[in-house]
Parts: C-alpha cells; sequence; structure tokens
C-alpha cells in the first residue's frame, strides 16, 4: 500500500469503555472507499486516530508507505483531511487560509501563490479566493475546505462527514468532485452515516460498535436490497 | 528549516490579524490597567505609602509603584484570553488544523504562543505610553531594556495559559480559571503592594506570596523598567517558563496528554 492507507490490529478504549477493536483495513489508491456506521460506531475515534490527534497504544496505521508512528511528519505530509467541524478562520479571506495552511504544512514559500491557484481552480472556487469566508455560502466553505485539503498534493484524502449541514445540491456536487479525485489517483477515506452518498462500485467498510462489520465493494454487499436497508438490517441484528 | 520559518510567520501574522480584527479587545485590555492606575491608585495614594525599596532610589508615590504590576497584569489576562481562544479554537476545530501539521507539536504551540506574546507586549508599550501621558514615567532607557523582561514574563504567562487550556475541556470551564487563577495569582504578588507589607500582616500569605511566579514576573519588570536587573527574579521566571513549557507540551501530547481523555 505504497500510496495509500492501511490500519493493521487498531485498537482504543477511553478508560474502560473500548471504541476500537482490532481494526484492520487496506485502501489502494484511486479508489474511494466509504466508512459507514452509526453514531456512535467509533468513526470519530478512527479519524483522530488517523490524524494523530489521537494515538492508539495497540496497531499501526501506515500513510502512503509511512508508519504514523516513527514517520509522523512524512505520513502527516502525505494526508489531506477534511474535519466534520469547520476550520477555516471566517475573517480571512480565501486565499490567506489556504496561504496559511501552506505555511503550516512547510511548503516553499515560492510555488505556494500558484499551488492556491491550482487548487482553487480544481474546485472552481478561483473567482472566489479574495472573498472573505464569513461571505460564503455553507457549499462554498466545504468546498474550500477541500481546495485547501489538496494544497500539499496529498496521497490519502481523509473526508470527516464533509456533507453535514450542506444543502441537497452541495452534497452531491462534493460527493461527485471526491469521486474525480479518486478517478485521478487519490487514496480516499469518506466517512458518512448517509448511505445515498455510497455508489455501487465504492468500496464499503462498515463500522459497529469499534469493529469493521463489513468490508467490500458497495454492491455485492448490499446485494438486492437498497444499501440503506441492508445498512438498517445488520446494524438492528448486530445491536 | 525554512518552513519552520514559515510556519512562526504564518502563526505570528495570523494573530496580528486577528488582533486587528479584534480592535475592541485590545481597548478593553487597556481600559483595565488605566481604572487601576488613574482611579483606583489615586484613591490609595494616601492609605498606601511606600518606602524606598530597590530599584527605586527615593521615595515614590503609589501609581509609580504599581506601573509594573500593572504591565504583568496585562501580560497575565492577555495569556490567559490567549488560552481561552485556544479552548475556542479546539471546540471550533481549528486547533485541528494546527496539531494535524507535520511540523513538531512543540515548535507550532511555541509559535502560537510568541505570536501572542508579541502582542501583548504591544499593548503593555501603549498602556506605558497613555502612563507617561499622565505624568507616569520612568527613565528613558528603561523603556528599552524592560523588553526582553516583558517578552519572557509574557512567554512564561502564555505558557500557564497553554497548561491550563490543556486540561480545560469546555469553554465554560474557563470561568473557573479566572476565579482560581488569575486573581489569587494578581492579589498574591507584589503588584499592587511591596511584599514586605504582606509581611507584616501575615507570615503565611507573604510565603505563597514569594513562592507565586507571577510576583517574579512583577519584580522583572519593575527593576528592568529601572535599568536595573534582579537575578533572583529572573531566574525565578526563567525555570517557571521552561516548566510551564514542557507541562503544555506534555498536555498537548496526543500518547499522553489530557486531549485522551477528552473523549
Amino acid at each position: 500500500m505504497q500510496d495509500g492507507l492501511s490500519v493493521k490490529n487498531l485498537s482504543f478504549s477511553y478508560g474502560a469503555k473500548q471504541a476500537l477493536k482490532q481494526v484492520s483495513f487496506d485502501l489502494p489508491k484511486g479508489r474511494f472507499c466509504a466508512l459507514l456506521g452509526p453514531n456512535g460506531a467509533g468513526k470519530s475515534t478512527l479519524v483522530s486516530l488517523l490524524t494523530r490527534l489521537l494515538v492508539a497504544p495497540k496497531g499501526e496505521i501506515r500513510i502512503a508507505g509511512h508508519d504514523l508512528r516513527g514517520e509522523a511528519n512524512a505520513a502527516l505530509g502525505a494526508l489531506g483531511v477534511v474535519f466534520q467541524q469547520p476550520t477555516l478562520d471566517l475573517d480571512l479571506t480565501v486565499r490567506q487560509n489556504l496561504a496559511y495552511f501552506a505555511a503550516l504544512h512547510a511548503l516553499p514559500r515560492k510555488g505556494i501563490p500558484a499551488r492556491i491557484d491550482k487548487a482553487l481552480d480544481r474546485l472552481g472556487m478561483r473567482e472566489r479566493a479574495e472573498e472573505k469566508v464569513r461571505t460564503l455560502n455553507g457549499g462554498h466553505r466545504r468546498r474550500t475546505e477541500l481546495a485547501r485539503a489538496l494544497l500539499h498534493d496529498p496521497k490519502v484524502l481523509l473526508l470527516d462527514e464533509p456533507t453535514v449541514g450542506l444543502d441537497a445540491a452541495s452534497r452531491m456536487a462534493i460527493t461527485a468532485h471526491v469521486h474525480d479525485l479518486a478517478d485521478q489517483g487519490l487514496c480516499i477515506l469518506w466517512t458518512t452515516h448517509l448511505t445515498d452518498e455510497v455508489r455501487d462500485d465504492d468500496r464499503l467498510l462498515v463500522l459497529h460498535q469499534g469493529q469493521i462489520m463489513a468490508d467490500g465493494c458497495t454492491g455485492d454487499i448490499r446485494g438486492e436490497r437498497s444499501l440503506s436497508d441492508w445498512f438498517l438490517e445488520q446494524t438492528e441484528m448486530a445491536s | 528549516m525554512n518552513g519552520w520559518f514559515g510556519a512562526l510567520r504564518a502563526i505570528v501574522g495570523r494573530e496580528f490579524l486577528r488582533f486587528v480584527h479584534q480592535r475592541e479587545r485590545f481597548l478593553a485590555a487597556l481600559v483595565r490597567p488605566l481604572v487601576w492606575l488613574l482611579v483606583f491608585a489615586a484613591g490609595f495614594r494616601a492609605a498606601l505609602g511606600v518606602s524606598i525599596i530597590p530599584p527605586y532610589q527615593t521615595y515614590i508615590t503609589y501609581e509609580v509603584y504599581i506601573v509594573p504590576g500593572l504591565c504583568a497584569m496585562i501580560l497575565l489576562f492577555n495569556g490567559m484570553q490567549s488560552s481561552l481562544s485556544l479552548v475556542y479554537d479546539r471546540e471550533m476545530g481549528s486547533m485541528r488544523l494546527l496539531l494535524t501539521s507535520p511540523l513538531p507539536r512543540w515548535w507550532l504551540l511555541f509559535c502560537r504562543l510568541l505570536g501572542s506574546t508579541a502582542i501583548s507586549v504591544l499593548q503593555v508599550y501603549a498602556f506605558l505610553a497613555i502612563a507617561a501621558i499622565f505624568g507616569i514615567t520612568v527613565p528613558p532607557l528603561g523603556y528599552l531594556t524592560v523588553l526582553p523582561g516583558l517578552v519572557i514574563a509574557g512567554l512564561m504567562l502564555g505558557a500557564l495559559g497553554l497548561v491550563l487550556s490543556s486540561f480545560i475541556k469546555q469553554l465554560e470551564n474557563f470561568a473557573g480559571v479566572m476565579n482560581f487563577v488569575i486573581f489569587p495569582m494578581f492579589f498574591l504578588s507584589s503588584a499592587l503592594y511591596p511584599l514586605w507589607k504582606m509581611a507584616e500582616s501575615s507570615a503565611l500569605l507573604y510565603d505563597i506570596c514569594a513562592l507565586n511566579p507571577f510576583t517574579y514576573a512583577v519584580e522583572t519588570i519593575r527593576f528592568l523598567l529601572y535599568v536595573d536587573f534582579d537575578a533572583k527574579s529572573l531566574a525565578w521566571v526563567l525555570g517557571s517558563t521552561v516548566i510551564f513549557l514542557a507541562m503544555a507540551v506534555w498536555g498537548y501530547d496526543p500518547a499522553r496528554g489530557l486531549m485522551k481523555r477528552k473523549g
């Protein structure tokens, strides 16, 4: 999994409460993988571990071949993240927000303006570069965050429930765009609890009560049922 | 290494922008010490006589005595306010951005600290300028020699704020910090009265004041404002800064610190 994401035997607990139990999966590059799970399944904990906001005592995470424990800098440098919570500075312009991020990632100063233009072009946000984030709607703010996550050319892109709070049109646009990014060769991990964001040919990981309950191609997993019905049935059965 | 300085520039620059966008905060931070200086000190002038103690070489008025304490007060309130904004940042998510940078976390926290200290120091100079307009001045060279003292005291108090912010789970808990950290630190120090006066009232209170790092921040600033130097105070401030910084780095360490207990 040189350019992908690999997780092995990851366990984590908050005191006595176990949040993740022996989670393992391998995601190759060029693939959109949806991590589906009900609230409280352990998705947020997994995201915190993948972004090193938390460190698990057991298990291994490799991002684009780099061990997150031993080579944290290289691993985080290959990871793009769109957090569930808004992380933009509302008083700064779109361009200033991206420039701040570029500096945090220690990107060479000379190339930053060109990188920002390229990332904004990719998301169709170039004409809004000089606008303050406060004036943007929810969909455009999300697109700005996505552009920012791509600024350092990551190999792996992690999106934590990125469509929360967006209207239907913005949701569809973001979902489609991230699928395109997978087609362009990125390894995508998209966490969600909304089944309509997952396509049949997407890889599907189902997390329930801290464990991987299903892993495979979405179409194969759901069979004749809709993904929503299958998901409800499985999570109810397991509870 | 260029990347490290790029991050420093960006983080300090962001602090300045935030400061420019919140001018009311700047004014509020100035009003507090000015009220103390121009109202409180004027009222207490008659009640509190201050004898000749180093670094002063003559009898001084109470207003003159409390200027260094009020400079330190600005640094204290700003250090804590900055930690308040860190808790806010964490709740709002922008702290995540900082913590997932590939640069070492201690460096990022230090940059953040340096940025907030730089702004506090600016505010202290604005306060000293207004005090001068009202005729409360220090030796001209003192305005320059105090600068390193303000920076190190600002770093110490900012680092303490970082430690507290790593221990505070939610914004609401911050009111407790005001009551249990800021006020005791300020009143149990030499900011408003010389320690020998405290010793006359209570030996225990005197001992507590003598263990309070804020006392030494005040004294470091006081001596440097008068182009003098007190090694003991400076050593206390430097030592406390190192300890608070180490605790802050520990507090923000994902494997050991309190982020883990957030759940």
